[in-house]
């Protein structure tokens, strides 16, 4: 099987934010929440890059492994996905997620929070694939279809690559060779503890 | 900078990687600046401080790219706090047990005297139970986030689990509210017996009558009864309010941060708690005759107050004795 990842070529973002918007359409993702946000770093000075970032589907996910009913799973294709059956909306896996994936509905009592919700590489969740009830706790499971995430595959620039490490790996390598930059992989370093060296 | 609030430390970290974040500017001529996030990631993570950035969402919270402190806040929730949880609430299981069985329940020396002294009145003992079953169901819901998933999953299963611990967190918030009241009622009703003085070292120094022999004199409350009290009304008010910071997530412009620093704080605390509390509820119940009375019907035995109480009772004995004979005319003994 694959080892999913995402890479944001943050040389070739361009803001557009099409990629939040795709994806809230995508999932029918309610108010408040942003599975995906894009951040613009050095805004307005030299050395300014914009990172599209969701969850990064960490290898030794830090969120599974403080989850106080372990309601985390990881899947065949390495996907880090959350069971909203068992999840109590506590909050310690935004705590603990260095990317700020983990979202929440605001509901309840005191407006605490819901259970919550991320992204899901767009593959569901633990319902049956591709049924009423996934697509209403997790959204779409385009990988069930083949098809990859809809953040990556709509991007304009192709700054955004989804797809197995080595393959979106290679493919940014060549694009570094060729043009001769290059600011690496985002967030790779703190959800794989690696890097891709060009 | 309105979520620093609660961390004024991270101003340190911020002032810290400010030299750091001027590595980071281009060199001349080179139009598109060096910017590299091994480099980046390695420095914050190494350093401290995030990867922080701008976004269109209107959410301070987004703003964050990389918080390496995710890291440091599972070790602690994971390593750190499971060990000190453990170890205090485990530790003081066994030294209570280590305890019974030397020492064995604590007898009132002289006998009971079969006369009773009003100790508590039912304001105060209705007060004390609203806190210490509030601080039992706190404790309880409390103690499972950190150690029910090792505990309680394996034998319950997750969707059963699951239920048990969304209930908890639902009372966990809702009984916040009682406790905290009982706490400030506490303050009111007991904060002026509750000052520490020279006796309290005394009775300290004579390990409390507990360990070595004879009575430390005492006033209405002893050094360790003072100390309970405090870690009541101080643990409790610290747990309480950095507890409520963490009810509301949505509320102020407030971080990951902030909550990482209310969750450690409130969690030390409460594990800490939880452990003096299993002492307080020993030697109030089994470990000790006649003092469960106190809380129970609020009359203690007149030879148990005598003994570990000596100056209150004088107290109230001079105060019976201003009712009886309010002239001052000393009765003939």
């Amino acid at each position: 099987m694959a080892r999913m990842k995402f890479l944001c070529d943050a040389d070739r973002c361009i803001e557009c934010n099409a990629c939040v918007t795709a994806c809230k359409n995508e999932h029918e993702v309610p108010w408040g929440i942003n599975r995906r946000r894009v951040v613009t770093i050095n805004d307005g000075r030299p050395g300014e890059r914009s990172i599209s970032m969701a969850c990064m589907h960490c290898t030794d996910a830090p969120c599974a492994a403080v989850c106080p009913t372990a309601c985390f799973y990881t899947t065949a294709d390495a996907v880090v996905l959350h069971d909203k059956d068992t999840c109590i909306g506590c909050g310690y896996c935004f705590y603990a997620c260095p990317f700020g994936a983990p979202q929440y509905p605001r509901v309840g009592n005191f407006g605490g929070r819901g259970k919550m919700d991320k992204c899901t590489y767009c593959a569901g969740g633990p319902q049956q694939d591709n049924t009423r009830v996934e697509y209403t706790q997790y959204g779409s499971n385009r990988l069930a279809e083949g098809k990859l995430p809809l953040c990556a595959e709509m991007c304009s620039t192709k700054a955004l690559l989804a797809g197995d490490s080595e393959m979106i790996a290679t493919i940014y390598r060549e694009r570094v060779q060729r043009r001769g930059y290059g600011s690496g992989a985002w967030g790779w370093r703190t959800a794989y503890r690696e890097n891709i060296t060009t | 900078m309105k979520r620093l609030i609660l961390a004024p430390f991270l101003v340190l970290l911020l002032a810290l990687s400010a030299p750091a974040f001027a590595q980071n500017a281009p060199s001349p001529g080179s139009s598109r600046g060096t910017v590299n996030a091994e480099e980046m990631e390695l420095q914050r993570m190494l350093q401290g401080g995030r990867v922080e950035g701008r976004t269109t969402i209107p959410d301070a919270r987004s703003e964050v790219l990389i918080q390496p402190q995710g890291k440091a806040w599972r070790d602690f929730h994971n390593v750190t706090l499971a060990w000190v949880g453990g170890i205090a609430v485990g530790g003081m299981l066994l030294i209570l047990i280590a305890f019974y069985l030397t020492r064995g329940r604590i007898m009132v020396e002289g006998g009971l005297a079969g006369r009773t002294i009003s100790r508590f009145n039912m304001l105060e003992r209705v007060n004390h139970w609203m806190v210490a079953s509030s601080f039992i169901v706190l404790g309880l819901t409390g103690l499972n986030l950190t150690f029910g998933r090792y505990v309680l999953l394996p034998i319950m299963g997750p969707y059963a689990f699951a239920d048990v611990s969304l209930w908890g967190k639902i009372a966990h918030n809702f009984v916040a509210f009682p406790f905290t009241l009982g706490i400030v009622v506490m303050v009111l009703l007991w904060v002026k017996d509750n000052i520490p003085n020279g006796r309290d070292i005394e009775w300290f120094k004579m390990g409390g009558g507990l360990i070595g022999k004879g009575h430390p004199k005492a006033g209405r409350f002893n050094g360790g009864q003072k100390m309970i009290f405090w870690i009541t009304v101080l643990g409790g008010g610290i747990v309480a309010a950095s507890g409520y910071f963490l009810i509301f997530p949505f509320w102020g412009e407030f971080g990951v941060a902030d909550m990482q620093l209310a969750h450690i704080i409130q969690s030390v605390l409460s594990v800490l708690m939880v452990a003096a509390m299993i002492a307080h509820i020993y030697i109030g119940s089994v470990g000790m005759q006649g003092a469960f009375d106190a809380m129970g019907s609020g009359e203690v035995d007149l030879n148990w107050a005598k003994e570990h109480h000596p100056l209150w009772v004088e107290q109230e004995m001079a105060k019976a004795r201003q009712v009886v004979s309010p002239t001052g005319v000393k009765p003939a003994e």
